[in-house]
Order: structure tokens, then C-alpha cells, then sequence
């Protein structure tokens, strides 16, 4: 089609009618997308249900030198020794069972094999990383209070 | 003679049945091919079939009757699941009584959960076999690749109903199968750990929020799984099940030999030996009347014959899954949903064992690396194999028949061979222990690389580019590795279902099962 700007100079320029019908279109898709990412947020939790990830796990008596204390509902081993004290989170690290204490102290995870040292290493089996050590402070009742998300690296034990 | 109002108003009461019958179906009785094809046409809910039919599409050796079988199933599931939401209450408090209220005190209701149950597993299975049967009658080609798309989008949405009804009973069996799951979802993160970038990119913790709506599986996840499973998903699929059908009619009707539609001209005269004049075409002609420009009609009215096949379909998928829920009961554990104590072992759906045998070496490369590259492949066949001239025969012929046995055969060896071998002498970890534990993140990246399901993937890309070099035909190649990773899938699937017993442990038998203290 040829009209009066037609020519080199003018090519790549369309014409107003054009431009406004392309706007509308994109404007168009624009709302749309817009609207659908709006309504995406909604499912992304910003508040999670679980309760507070620090928890108290008790009196330092309550924990005598050289025992292993299993805390089920907490999902822990805890590991009193001379220097110091040691939580162990029960948390499969490949896809989130809970692995069991055997007899020899290895762990080992019921749903797809995984073994673990007594200090929570891989020996074999699919998991990423080992069991997570986690930190224990002193809360100011007095009671340990274990973070489960706060990880600190294996073998380390704290001294209360 | 005047018009009489009244006269006219009790004739219209004598007539009111067949005025009534006339304004709701406006052709006679199906008796001319003409009524025929107007009760097919004229038909909202039959209207999605063609008037006519190829002969061809009604033998029982073109579809067996898959499609249609599988489509049956998804009806029984959307009236029994509607059944089922009468009573069923989607919270962990009650979630698990209401199943056990469905099962041992709602009247029928154990009957309406088992069917339920089975015509689920029988949709997956009667799915792939649908997809086998496509894909070996040649049906995926041109102009029908787009429908194979769309069909995979059918089995993951298919799958996807699966899982999120694994989760609503909240007994044991659903809370470990979904914490699996959820975390072969969440699996990314070991990819982002290993390259240690996690706190900057982490799509696998952002799925799994958005997927349980909290950290563990629980109340909010429940709730989510049971708005996919009653809306979302069946809606998605309707829909997308709506394009399928459509699409088969815009492509042609099902997928046919050329063989089906015989040639006009007899034996040796084609058009082109033809004289030019219209007259001398009727010397030729092997009809009655003569007929230019126009082959043989290989159809038939669609009503009745279409309908009656339809029809049997239904019984026959009725009567099998009513007849198998008396006496095969959906399980539902001792147990509702105990987080501290796990099932052991804790078995997922038999169609997401072979999965789990896989996630069994590493979740991100088992769960999601090897699942991505076999969608990927699949969705790619029909675009990479466009040779059109066995379409509609089964294997593509004689030689097509002989590489799928030689196939079959070739994935047995390889899959035995390597679950034999990792049985007997582990995988990396148990060869360089000492290694493994110095060098955790690169292990963890060979380890997601380099497992037995990628050496399933790389035997199976061998074998079909072996097949393309020697057949010098893309079909026969696809027909290779779409073959293996069926035999793959069987046998991990039998592996994991039968040979696995507790903590993942190789068992010949449930009966050497050591007993476990929980």
C-alpha cells in the first residue's frame, strides 16, 4: 500500500491508526497478565503455621554427661558428652523422613535407605548433606532452647 | 371457517406430547442417512462427534478402544468423587474419620470409595496404554503432533489428580507418600546448595511453599491438595480434554493407513489415463454411477454404529470397575497421619514407584532431571520423527515389530542389569567413602548426574541412535526409545513395588521382611 510518507525515509514509521490498535492490544495483555500475577500472590504464604522454630527443650540437669536423649515430638537426638552438649535433627536431608537410631548408633532413614554416621555424615544412600547440627542456647528461665533453623556445623557442642 | 381460540387451545392440549417432542428434537427417527446425520449434528451432547465415520476408525485393532475407555473412567471419577465430597471433610481432625465414616457406615459408600480408587488406577493405566497405542500405530504425526501435546498435557494433569488425592484420606500411607513428594518438589534445592546459591535463588523451597502453604506437610496442605483435586485440576482437565476431542476432528478423524482408502480407478487405469473429457471417465469408473473428481465415501453415518461401540465401552468399563471394588478394597491404614512415626516402608502410588526407585539414588536428579529429559523427549518425538509412511499400521510393519522385540529385549538386559549391580556393589558413595565425605557438594553433583536412571536415559539415546544409523529411518529410532523407556518403566515399577521391603532394602520377597519396631 502506498501513502503520501511512503519512501526510504519513511518506512519503518506505521501509521497512528496502527499504533493506537497495537497499544489497545498490549494494553489489553498487559491488564490481563498483571491480573493473573496479582492473583498468583495469594498462594504464597507469608505467614507460615508451624510454631516458633526456637523451642525449649529443658533443664541443662535434665541432660546428664555421656546420654543420648531422644526428643520425638521435636524431632531430635540430644548428645550430652564432656565437652559439651549437641542437638540433632531427625530430618532426613533427602526428602524429609525421619531417620531412626540404631542399635551401632548409625541413623537410617525408612523410606529410601540412607545411612548415617553417629555424628550424622552420609555413608551412603541418596541425601544431599547430613543431619543437621543445630544451635543450643540458654534461654533466661534457664531451660536450653534448640533453633531448628539455625544450623551450626557438624560436631559442634556447646558448653552451658 | 374462523379461527376458534378455543377449538385451537384443546388441540394444542391433545397434541401438547408431540408438539413438546418436536420442539426438542427436530428431525425424525434416525431411518434415512439424512436423519442420521441430523441426530448426530443436531445433538448438543453428541455433537462433538462427526456425522460420518471412516470405516476404518471403528475396527477394534485401530484403537482398541482406549481413548474412549479412558474417558469413561474419568466420568465414573467425577460422579463417585462428587459422591464422596458429601461426606468427606478436608481437615486433619476429621479427614481420617470421614474416610472411615465412607468406608464402614455411609451406605454404598465403601462400594463408591473403591470405585473411585480403581478407576483412578485404571485411568493411568488405560492412559498409557492409550499413549502406546498412538504412538505405535504411528498416530502422532503430521498434522496430529499438536494432539500428541496435548495429550501429555493430559497425563500430567491426570498424574497430578493422582497425587493430590494420595494426600486426603491422612492416614500414614498419604502423609509419608506426600512428604516425598513434596520434597522431590522441593528437590531443586539440593542442585542450589551444591553450587552454593541457595539465600540468592531458591526455586525448590518456593515450590514446596507454594505447594503445602507451610514448611510441613499439615492443615494447609490438605486444604490445598483438596481445592486441585475437586476444582482445579478436573476443571483444567475437562477443558484441556475438550481441545483432545476437538483437535481429532480438525486433524482429520483418527489417524489412518493409506491402505484404507482404496483408489476410484480399477487396476492399472489411473487419472492420468484417463481421457480429458468427463464423458470417457465413465468407461473407467468402477461404480455405478459415474463420480468425477470424488473418491469412494469409506464412512458411515456415525449414529448408530459410533454410538453403539460407545455404549458397550461404558458397560464394559462399568461392570469391570464395579465388579473389581467388591472385592478389592482402597486401603486405608490403621493409622491416621502420625508426623513423629513414619511408615516403613512408605510406598507411593504403584505409578510413582518407578519414580521413587529413581529418587532413591538422588531426589533432584531422579525426581527431576530424568522425569524433565522423558517429558521433554516425548513431547519432541512427534517434531524429530516426521517420516509419514507407515502411519496407521501398527510398529509401522514387519520391521517395525521385530526392533520393538529386539527393544524389549535390549531393556531388559541393561535394566536388570544395572539394579542387579547397584544391589550388589552400591553406588558411589559406598566405592570412594572416604572421597564422597571430603568433597560433599561435588559428589552431591555427580551423584545427581551420574545414577542409574541416567544410565537408563544414556542406553536408551544409544540404542535409538544406534537404530537411526542402521535403519536409516526415524521411526524405527523413536520406536526404540519410546519402547525402552516403557520396559524401563514396567520394571522399575515391579522392582520397587515387589523388592523393596523396609528402609529400601533389596528383598526377594515380602516374606523375608525383618519385623520393625516402631
Amino acid at each position: 500500500m502506498q501513502n503520501e510518507l511512503s519512501g526510504p525515509r519513511f518506512e519503518k514509521q506505521i501509521e497512528r491508526r496502527d499504533f493506537l490498535g497495537l497499544a489497545a492490544v498490549w494494553t489489553f495483555f498487559g491488564t490481563i497478565i498483571a491480573a493473573i500475577i496479582g492473583a498468583l500472590k495469594l498462594p504464597m504464604p507469608s505467614v507460615f503455621p508451624e510454631t516458633d522454630s526456637r523451642f525449649p527443650i529443658g533443664r541443662p540437669e535434665e541432660f546428664p554427661v555421656g546420654e543420648a536423649i531422644h526428643l520425638s515430638s521435636r524431632q531430635l537426638w540430644v548428645f550430652s558428652e564432656e565437652n559439651g552438649i549437641a542437638a540433632v535433627s531427625m530430618v532426613c536431608t533427602h526428602l524429609g523422613c525421619l531417620v531412626k537410631r540404631q542399635d551401632n548408633d548409625e541413623f537410617i532413614c525408612p523410606c529410601h535407605g540412607a545411612k548415617f554416621d553417629s555424628a550424622g555424615k552420609v555413608l551412603s544412600g541418596p541425601p544431599p548433606r547430613g543431619l543437621a547440627w543445630l544451635e543450643i542456647t540458654l534461654g533466661p528461665d534457664g531451660r536450653l532452647i534448640v533453633d531448628s533453623e539455625r544450623e551450626v556445623s557438624a560436631e559442634t557442642r556447646f558448653k552451658i | 371457517m374462523s379461527y376458534n381460540a378455543t377449538r385451537q387451545f384443546f388441540r394444542n392440549i391433545r397434541n401438547l406430547f408431540r408438539n413438546f417432542r418436536e420442539s426438542a428434537i427436530r428431525h425424525g427417527r434416525p431411518t434415512s442417512d439424512r436423519a442420521r446425520t441430523q441426530t448426530v449434528v443436531q445433538n448438543f451432547f453428541l455433537h462433538i462427534h462427526p456425522a460420518r465415520t471412516h470405516t476404518h476408525t471403528l475396527k477394534w485393532s485401530t484403537t482398541m478402544g482406549l481413548g474412549i475407555m479412558t474417558t469413561v473412567l474419568f466420568l465414573i471419577l467425577a460422579v463417585t468423587g462428587i459422591l464422596l465430597m458429601f461426606y468427606y471433610k478436608p481437615s486433619v481432625e476429621t479427614a481420617y474419620d470421614s474416610i472411615k465414616d465412607i468406608h464402614y457406615v455411609v451406605p454404598t459408600g465403601r462400594i463408591i470409595r473403591n470405585v473411585h480408587r480403581l478407576s483412578a488406577q485404571g485411568m493411568v493405566v488405560l492412559m498409557i496404554l492409550h499413549m502406546a497405542r498412538v504412538f505405535y500405530t504411528g498416530a502422532y504425526k503430521s498434522p496430529r503432533e499438536f494432539n500428541w501435546v496435548v495429550g501429555m498435557l493430559l497425563l500430567i494433569i491426570t498424574l497430578g489428580l493422582s497425587f493430590t488425592g494420595y494426600l486426603l484420606p491422612w492416614d500414614q500411607l498419604a502423609y509419608w507418600g506426600v512428604t516425598i513428594g513434596s520434597g522431590i518438589a522441593g528437590s531443586p534445592r539440593d542442585l542450589t546448595d551444591a553450587l552454593g546459591i541457595t539465600q540468592y535463588f531458591d526455586p525448590g523451597g518456593l515450590v514446596r511453599e507454594i505447594m503445602l502453604g507451610a514448611h510441613m506437610v499439615g492443615q494447609e496442605a490438605l486444604i490445598r491438595f483438596y481445592t486441585l483435586h475437586v476444582i482445579v485440576l478436573p476443571i483444567a482437565l475437562v477443558v484441556v480434554l475438550g481441545v483432545h476431542f476437538w483437535r481429532i476432528r480438525k486433524d482429520g478423524g483418527l489417524a489412518r493407513p493409506v491402505s484404507a482408502d482404496p483408489p476410484v480407478f480399477a487396476e492399472g487405469v489411473g487419472p492420468e489415463d484417463a481421457p480429458t473429457k468427463s464423458f470417457g471417465l465413465m468407461a473407467v469408473v468402477r461404480e455405478r454411477t459415474p463420480a468425477t473428481d470424488k473418491e469412494i465415501e469409506n464412512t458411515v453415518p456415525s449414529w448408530p454404529r459410533v454410538f453403539r461401540l460407545e455404549a458397550i465401552l461404558t458397560m464394559v468399563a462399568l461392570l469391570i470397575v464395579v465388579g473389581l471394588s467388591l472385592f478389592i478394597d482402597a486401603p486405608l491404614e490403621e493409622q491416621a497421619a502420625d508426623p513423629p512415626v513414619p511408615l516403613n516402608p512408605a510406598k507411593a502410588s504403584w505409578y510413582f514407584l518407578a519414580l521413587q526407585e529413581l529418587v532413591s539414588y538422588s531426589a533432584f536428579g531422579g525426581g527431576m532431571v530424568i522425569p524433565g529429559i522423558i517429558i521433554v523427549s516425548l513431547l519432541l518425538i512427534p517434531f524429530l520423527d516426521r517420516e509419514e509412511d507407515d502411519v496407521g499400521i501398527w510398529f509401522g510393519g514387519r520391521q517395525g515389530r521385530r526392533i520393538t522385540v529386539l527393544s524389549v529385549a535390549y531393556a531388559v538386559v541393561v535394566c536388570v542389569g544395572v539394579l542387579a549391580f547397584t544391589i550388589n556393589f552400591g553406588w558411589l558413595r559406598n566405592w570412594l567413602p572416604e572421597l564422597t565425605q571430603k568433597h560433599v557438594r561435588a559428589t552431591q553433583i555427580v551423584i545427581m548426574l551420574f545414577n542409574p536412571g541416567m544410565v537408563f536415559v544414556v542406553a536408551s539415546a544409544i540404542w535409538s541412535l544406534g537404530l537411526l544409523r542402521l535403519t536409516n529411518s526415524t521411526r524405527m529410532a523413536s520406536v526404540g526409545l519410546l519402547t525402552c523407556a516403557l520396559v524401563f518403566f514396567i520394571i522399575l515399577t515391579y522392582f520397587a513395588a515387589v523388592h523393596r521391603g523396609p528402609n529400601w532394602v533389596f528383598y526377594w520377597s515380602q516374606a523375608d521382611w525383618p519385623v520393625i519396631e516402631h
